[in-house]
């Protein structure tokens, strides 16, 4: 496979805090349709790593490409979402004030300008959309509910349903299952082996059972760069691995 | 259909009461000042006509911050000078309609200019002699400002606190600013004595009665288009910003032209609470600008119960018919009686007199 037909493709990124590298020359990529995960230990630059790909924190070098051509280091974070990257944060936030329905409201995809967003009527289409998804995270009765009165797992899910309302290429998901029982973390996985295929998606977790369920393939990043990769047995077999994490 | 998405929409009952009470205000009070005679203790006295019309004004004044603040998050802590922008506006309009009249009376120039021995007119009066140019600078004056401001402040990704005291430096600067005589408005004594509008006579009743109309159905019109835009997805989006701003901008929403399209309406509203009330009041000077004034507002919108507009209009006439009372009976306690309102409904009333009304009604 060329290097054109990876959906994303990150290349020596670096960045520093005051002289700590959270990221120190970076390089992955992402095929269109896969489901890597990636784990490490706290602080290995997991979520920094997101957060350069959707335009939070910009690189002191390197390069980040999305799809055919998009050059994310040179985006606004409107804009990459605009190009089809989604992201549900590490540290769940909902609208708090709006209601479960609104905060799926926010998320269709399209209407983003002002003008058009003084003007946006839900259409029928829209409407099943959002009724489909409120099916999909479990939380159809209480749509009519304010974002402040769900419970730490359910933020969770109303963050992967917003996601799901993008309809995004690459799905950026971190740490989706804290706070999760046990029922809500096999569905999550669920719901994130249906979406790989039609989408990219990258999941951060640091449930190791739960990374096993769902992983194919497996990178593991320490000190922000990439010690390890390959499947979860290979990964876990790793000295290095062992070493800095695992064994731990 | 829509009342099934929109659960915020329901129960606006008190937007109805307050329209309701406008359209009394736009009936009753002409019938009481022009239909009953002055010797009948029913009538309305043209001080009386005054007193409403410039509790309304602020009203406006009140609705625009709540806006911004109630439902952006943006709190602004000098909205007095859009306000005193769109007044000086109308004013210039003003000054220039008195014409030979003035003590000088030089049919040109406004009396200040020709006490300060200036042979002609600064060429930004130019045009301020025909009313629609007054109209319009009255909205461009205060929006242009705000929209550069805004364009600057928002783009770096200033917020919070830091907006609040750059907004009041904004004021103050503009105020000392404006004390300047050579800055061609009438330093510290402003524009005073004026003579009519559109050819109606400002110290007639009837006059100041069609001002007052015309002020009802402004700020009705000014709380209606709020009003649509809170209830539309756009106002969803303020929400969202005010919760959680950089989420929103991880939804792809353009937060900082969200905020400068806000902003600058919100701007263009007080402007033209300002030019309603420089007509009624008489005057306009740069102590309208005073940072005090601004505090004042955001006190207003915080009684009232903010985010909620009509809660805000509420809040500038119950706050300003005290001080009205209050600086009549004993003035020097003003200043604290408003600071001890503020710490009293921020500590027990956190959605002010109207979060009061509803919980009351509720039960
Ligand atoms: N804005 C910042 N300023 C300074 N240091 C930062 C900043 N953001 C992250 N860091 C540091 O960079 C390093 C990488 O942080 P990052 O959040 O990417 O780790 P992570 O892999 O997501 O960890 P965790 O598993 O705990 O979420 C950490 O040491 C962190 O303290
Ligand atoms: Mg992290």
């Amino acid at each position: 496979m060329s290097a054109r037909d990876k959906k994303l493709e990150l290349e020596g990124l670096t960045v520093s805090f005051d002289g700590f590298k959270a990221l120190n020359n970076l390089t992955l990529s992402v095929d269109p349709g896969e489901l890597l995960c990636i784990i490490g230990p706290n602080g290995a630059g997991k979520t920094t790593m997101m957060d350069v790909v959707t335009g939070k924190t910009r690189p002191d070098s390197g390069t980040a490409r999305f799809g055919s051509g998009n050059n994310l280091l040179e985006m606004s974070e409107a804009e990459i979402v605009a190009a089809g990257v989604g992201r549900k944060f590490q540290k769940p936030t909902v609208f708090e004030r709006l209601t479960v329905f609104e905060n799926l409201e926010l998320a269709l995809a399209g209407t983003r300008s002002v003008l058009k967003t003084l003007r946006a009527r839900i259409s029928p289409e829209q409407d099943n959309r959002i009724n489909e998804v409120l099916g999909t995270i479990g939380l159809s009765g209480r749509r009519f509910e304010l974002g402040s009165t769900l419970a730490h797992g359910q933020k969770q899910w109303l963050e992967i349903g917003m996601l799901l309302m993008q309809d995004p290429e690459l799905l950026l998901v971190d740490e989706p299952v804290a706070g999760m029982t046990p029922q809500e973390i096999e569905r999550t996985s669920e719901l994130l082996l249906s979406l790989a295929g039609e989408h990219s998606v990258v999941v951060v977790e640091h449930d190791m059972n739960f990374v096993r369920s769902i992983a194919r393939r497996v990178i593991v990043l320490h000190e922000g760069r990439v010690i390890a990769e390959g499947d979860m047995d290979k990964v876990q077999g790793d000295p290095k691995v062992i070493e800095v994490y695992l064994g731990v | 259909m829509e009342t099934l998405w929109s659960p915020t929409k329901t129960g606006d009952r008190g937007g109805k009461w307050f329209l309701s009470v406008l359209a009394l205000i736009a009936v009753a009070a002409p019938i009481l000042n022009q239909a009953v005679p002055a010797s009948s203790p029913a009538h309305l006295s043209a001080y009386g006509i005054t007193l409403i019309g410039k509790y309304l004004c602020y009203g406006m004044l009140a609705l625009a911050v709540d806006l911004i603040w109630g439902y952006c998050g943006i709190l602004s802590l000098g909205h007095t000078a859009f306000f005193s922008l769109g007044g000086y506006a109308i004013g210039m309009y003003l000054m220039r309609q008195i014409g030979t009249r003035g003590v000088y009376g030089d049919p040109v120039l406004p009396d200040f200019m020709v006490f300060l021995n200036w042979k002609s007119l600064p060429w930004f009066w130019n045009g301020f002699n025909h009313f629609p140019f007054a109209l319009l600078m009255m909205v461009v004056a205060p929006g242009l400002l705000a929209l550069v401001f805004g364009w600057f402040a928002f783009r770096s990704r200033v917020t919070g606190v830091y907006f609040s005291i750059i907004t009041q430096a904004l004021t103050y600067a503009l105020m000392l600013a404006f004390f300047r005589n050579d800055m061609g408005f009438g330093g510290n004594n402003g524009f005073t004595d004026f003579k009519d509008i559109l050819g109606f006579d400002l110290h007639s009743d009837l006059t100041r009665v069609v001002l007052l109309i015309t002020t009802v159905a402004t700020l009705a019109a000014t709380y209606l288009a709020c009003r649509t835009i809170v209830e539309s997805r756009a106002g969803r989006v303020l929400h969202a910003i005010r919760d959680a701003e950089s989420r929103t901008r991880f939804l792809g929403y353009p937060v900082e032209s969200f905020k400068v399209y806000v902003f600058v309406f919100s701007a263009v509203i007080a402007g033209i609470a300002g030019a309603l009330y420089v007509p009624q009041i008489g005057i306009i000077n740069p102590g309208e600008f005073a940072p005090i004034n601004s505090i004042e507002v955001v006190i207003w919108v915080a009684v009232g119960g903010r985010g909620t507009l009509y809660g805000a209009i509420a809040g500038a006439v119950v706050v300003n018919y005290a001080k009205t009372y209050l600086t009549g009976a004993f003035p020097e306690v003003w200043l604290y009686a408003v600071g001890a309102l503020f710490v009293l409904v921020t500590l027990f009333l956190p959605r002010g007199i109207i979060g009061l009304v509803q919980t009351r009604t509720k039960r």
